[in-house]
C-alpha cells in the first residue's frame, strides 16, 4: 500500500514537471518565436530582430536547456522517492 | 591539391574508418543486433542519435531552404529540435523502461493486441520508407557531384557501402559507425561556416556573426533584407506563410521527429532509465550545434549569392556558376538580351529548367521552358550548402570536406532507418506473428535478408524517384504524428486507454493525413491532379496537416476508449511499471 502511494506521488510530481517545462517549451516557440513574433520584432538583440532571433535561435538553446533542467529535477526526485537507479544496481 | 582528389582523399579516409568500425562491431546476436547489446554509453548514443537524425535533408537541404524562405524557414528549425523536447520528456525514459525492441512491440504489448502490432508496423513502414526514398536520393546526389558519377551510379555505389555496414555490424556496428559519422558531418558543416562567418562579419561564431555587422558597418540582416526589398523579393525577416500555417507545420513537425522509428529506437540501446533521459539531452545539444550554424550559413549563403549574381555580366561569371550549370542545378535565361543576370522575384522557369542541347551567345545552355517574367536565374535550393564554400572562394580541401560531411549525414540516416525497415519485418512481423519458434540464429538471418531487400526498394526509389519522393519525404513527419506519437504517449499517460481506441486513432489519423496528401499535394499518378492551396482546410498546408489528424486521432482515440472496455489489470500494471524507473520495477512485482 505505502510503495503505490510513494508511486503515485512521484508520478503526481512528474506530471507537475513536465506541465511547467512544457509550458515554457511552448511559450518560445509557439508564442515568442510564431505567435507574438511580429510583435517583438519591435525589439532588436544586436542586429536581430527578437522574434526572429527566437524563431531561429533563442528557441534551440532553450529547448537544449529545458532537456537539462528535466534531467536535474527527474534524478532529484528519483532520489526523493528511492527509484534512484544508482542504488538498487 | 584540386578539389576532386581533396574529395577522394577525405571521402576515402572517413570510409575506412567506418568499414573499420563496423568490423570492429560486428553483431553476435540479434540484442546485439537490434540495440547494440542495450550496453552504449549516454554520450556515444547521443552522438549516434544525433547522426541518426541529421539526415541528407539536415545537412544540404535545410540551410538551402532557409535561405530561400527566410524566415518562414522557422519551423524545421524549432519543429525539428523542439521535437526532441517532446521525446525527451514525454517518450524517451517511459519506452526504455519499457524494455522491448521496436515500436511496434510497446504498440502490440501495450494495447494487447496484434492488430494494433500490425497497425503499428504499417506505419513504421510507410514512414520509413518515405524517408529512406530521399536519403538514398541525396546520396546519389553527393557521390555525382563530387565523385564526377552518373547520379545512378552514384545511389548504387551509396546502396553497397550501406549494405554492407548494416549487414556486418547491425545495431551495434550502426551505433560506433554513426558516432564516427557525427564527428565528421560536424566538422564539415562547421569549418565552411566559421571561414565565412570570419570573411563576412569578422566574428568566428556563426551564431553570432549572423547578428553581427558587414564591413560598412551596417548590420548583416539589415543589409539582406534591404537587398532583398531592392529586388522585389519579401524581406528575408519576414515570412510569407500565414501564422496558423507556420504553427501548424512546425507542431507537426516536432510530433513527428518524436514519433519517427528510428529515432524512438535509439533510447532502447541505453542501459538505464537516467541514461536514456542523459542521452537525449547529449542528442540535442549536438544537434543544436547544427541547427544554431544553419540558419547563418543561410544568410551568409543568401547575401553572397544575391551580391555575386546579381547584375553581373554572364561573360565575367566565376567558374563554380558553370559547373552547377553543367549539372543543370543553375540555369540562366537572358530574357532581356543584356548579357546580365538579373535575380528578382518569380520563378525563372516552369518548375525544372528543361535544357536543349544549344549554347547561347555567352555560351549558357539554353532552357526551353523559361517563363515570362524579368527573373532570368534558376537556382535548386540544394546546392546552397555545396557551393556555398565555392561561392566564398574557401580552400579545396574545405569544399572536399563538406562532400565527407554530406554522405556522412545520408548514409547514417540511410542506415538507421534501413535497420528499422528491416526489424519491423523479422521481428515484428515473423517472429512476433507468423514464425514465434525460429531460433536466434534464423531471426538474425531474416533481419539481414530483409535489409538487402529494403536496401534494393531504397535504391530504385533513389534511381527511379516516382515525383512524388521529393514532396513526400517532408510529409513522412506528418504521417508519423498522425499516427505514433498519440498512440505512444496516450499508451503512457492514459491508463485507461485501450485496443479499440488505439487502433481506431492510428488508422483513421494515418489515413486522414494519407487522404490530404493525395488530394493536395502528389496527386494520384495521372488519374487525380492536387488541388491548388486556395482549396486547403482552414487554410493549413499538407505539410502541417498532421497537425490536424494528429487532433483528431487524440479526440477519436479517447472518445472511443471510454465507450468500450477498459484494459486488462496486467496491462494497467504495465502502464504502472513504466512511469517508474528500474528500482521500482522489482518492487510492484511482487
Amino acid at each position: 500500500m505505502d510503495k503505490n502511494r510513494n508511486a503515485k506521488n512521484y508520478w503526481k510530481e512528474n506530471k507537475k514537471y513536465l506541465l511547467i517545462l512544457l509550458g515554457i517549451w511552448f511559450i518560445i516557440s509557439f508564442g515568442a518565436g510564431i505567435l507574438f513574433k511580429d510583435y517583438l520584432n519591435n525589439f532588436h538583440l544586436g542586429g536581430f530582430k527578437l522574434g526572429f532571433w527566437f524563431a531561429q535561435q533563442g528557441s534551440i538553446y532553450i529547448f537544449v536547456l529545458l532537456i537539462f533542467i528535466y534531467i536535474r529535477l527527474m534524478n532529484k526526485l528519483d532520489k526523493k522517492y528511492g527509484y534512484s537507479e544508482d542504488d538498487t544496481d | 591539391m584540386s578539389i576532386e582528389v581533396w574529395t577522394w582523399l577525405l571521402v576515402g579516409i572517413s570510409f575506412a574508418l567506418y568499414f573499420g568500425i563496423a568490423i570492429w562491431a560486428r553483431a553476435g546476436s540479434t540484442k546485439d543486433f537490434y540495440v547494440a547489446g542495450g550496453g552504449v554509453s549516454p554520450l556515444a548514443n547521443g552522438m549516434a542519435t544525433a547522426a541518426d537524425w541529421m539526415s541528407a535533408a539536415s545537412f544540404i537541404s535545410m540551410a538551402g531552404i532557409i535561405s530561400f524562405s527566410g524566415y518562414d524557414g522557422s519551423v524545421y528549425l524549432m519543429g525539428w529540435t523542439g521535437g526532441y523536447v517532446l521525446l525527451a520528456l514525454l517518450l524517451a525514459p517511459y519506452l526504455r523502461k519499457f524494455g522491448k525492441f521496436t515500436v511496434p512491440d510497446f504498440i502490440g504489448d501495450r494495447y494487447y493486441s496484434n492488430t494494433a502490432r500490425t497497425v503499428a508496423i504499417i506505419c513504421a513502414l510507410i514512414v520509413s520508407f518515405t524517408y529512406v526514398a530521399g536519403q538514398m536520393r541525396g546520396v546519389g546526389i553527393v557521390f555525382s557531384q563530387f565523385l564526377q558519377v552518373e547520379i545512378n551510379l552514384g545511389v548504387i555505389i551509396g546502396m553497397i557501402v550501406v549494405l554492407i555496414f548494416a549487414f556486418l555490424g547491425g545495431m551495434k556496428g550502426i551505433t560506433y559507425t554513426q558516432v564516427a559519422q557525427y564527428c565528421v558531418l560536424i566538422f564539415a558543416f562547421m569549418v565552411p561556416a566559421i571561414f565565412i562567418s570570419i570573411q563576412m562579419t569578422g566574428n568566428p561564431l556563426p551564431q553570432i556573426g549572423m547578428g553581427g555587422r558587414v564591413e560598412d558597418g551596417t548590420f548583416l540582416l539589415e543589409k539582406l533584407d534591404n537587398l532583398h526589398t531592392q529586388l522585389g523579393f519579401n524581406e528575408y525577416t519576414s515570412g510569407t506563410k500565414s501564422t496558423w500555417d507556420v504553427f501548424a507545420i512546425t507542431l507537426a513537425l516536432m510530433a513527428g521527429t518524436s514519433g519517427l522509428p528510428h529515432v524512438i529506437v535509439r533510447f532502447f540501446t541505453v542501459p538505464k532509465v537516467r541514461d536514456a533521459r542523459k542521452s537525449a539531452g547529449w542528442a540535442l545539444l549536438l544537434i543544436a550545434i547544427l541547427y544554431t550554424t544553419a540558419p547563418a550559413v543561410s544568410v551568409f549563403a543568401r547575401t553572397n549569392l544575391i551580391e555575386t549574381v546579381s547584375e553581373t555580366p554572364y561573360a565575367e561569371i566565376p567558374e563554380w556558376f558553370k559547373n552547377w550549370e553543367n549539372t543543370g542545378l543553375i540555369a540562366w535565361t537572358d530574357k532581356n538580351n543584356d548579357g546580365k543576370i538579373q535575380y528578382l522575384k518569380g520563378e525563372a522557369v516552369n518548375e525544372k529548367p528543361l535544357f536543349t542541347e544549344k549554347r547561347g551567345a555567352y555560351g549558357q545552355r539554353m532552357v526551353s521552358n523559361a517563363t515570362t517574367n524579368e527573373n532570368e536565374l534558376y537556382v535548386d535550393r540544394d546546392i546552397m550548402v555545396l557551393a556555398n564554400p565555392e561561392i566564398a572562394q574557401l580552400p579545396n580541401w574545405v569544399i572536399g570536406l563538406v562532400a565527407a560531411g554530406g554522405l556522412a549525414a545520408a548514409l547514417s540516416t540511410a542506415a538507421g532507418l534501413l535497420l528499422v525497415i528491416s526489424t519491423s519485418i523479422s521481428h515484428d512481423l515473423l517472429k512476433k506473428q507468423l514464425k514465434p519458434d525460429i531460433t536466434d540464429k534464423q531471426e538474425l538471418l531474416a533481419a539481414r535478408i530483409s535489409i538487402l531487400i529494403a536496401v534494393l526498394i531504397a535504391g530504385l526509389f533513389g534511381i527511379y524517384p516516382p515525383g512524388f519522393v521529393a514532396a513526400v519525404v517532408a510529409l513522412a513527419f506528418g504521417l508519423a504524428a498522425a499516427s505514433f506519437f498519440p498512440a505512444i504517449v496516450l499508451g503512457i499517460f492514459d491508463k485507461r486507454m485501450n485496443k479499440e481506441g488505439a487502433i481506431a486513432g492510428m488508422t483513421v489519423g494515418i489515413s486522414l493525413m494519407l487522404f490530404y496528401m493525395v488530394r493536395f499535394k502528389t496527386g494520384l499518378w495521372g488519374i487525380m491532379e492536387p488541388l491548388p492551396s486556395s482549396e486547403w482546410w482552414f487554410g493549413i498546408s499538407p505539410e502541417g496537416f498532421g497537425t490536424i489528424a494528429m487532433f483528431i486521432n487524440i479526440a477519436l482515440s479517447i472518445i472511443v476508449s471510454r465507450f468500450t472496455a477498459a484494459p486488462p489489470d496486467e496491462v494497467q500494471d504495465i502502464v504502472e511499471k513504466i512511469r517508474i524507473p528500474s528500482g521500482a520495477g522489482k518492487a510492484t512485482e511482487h
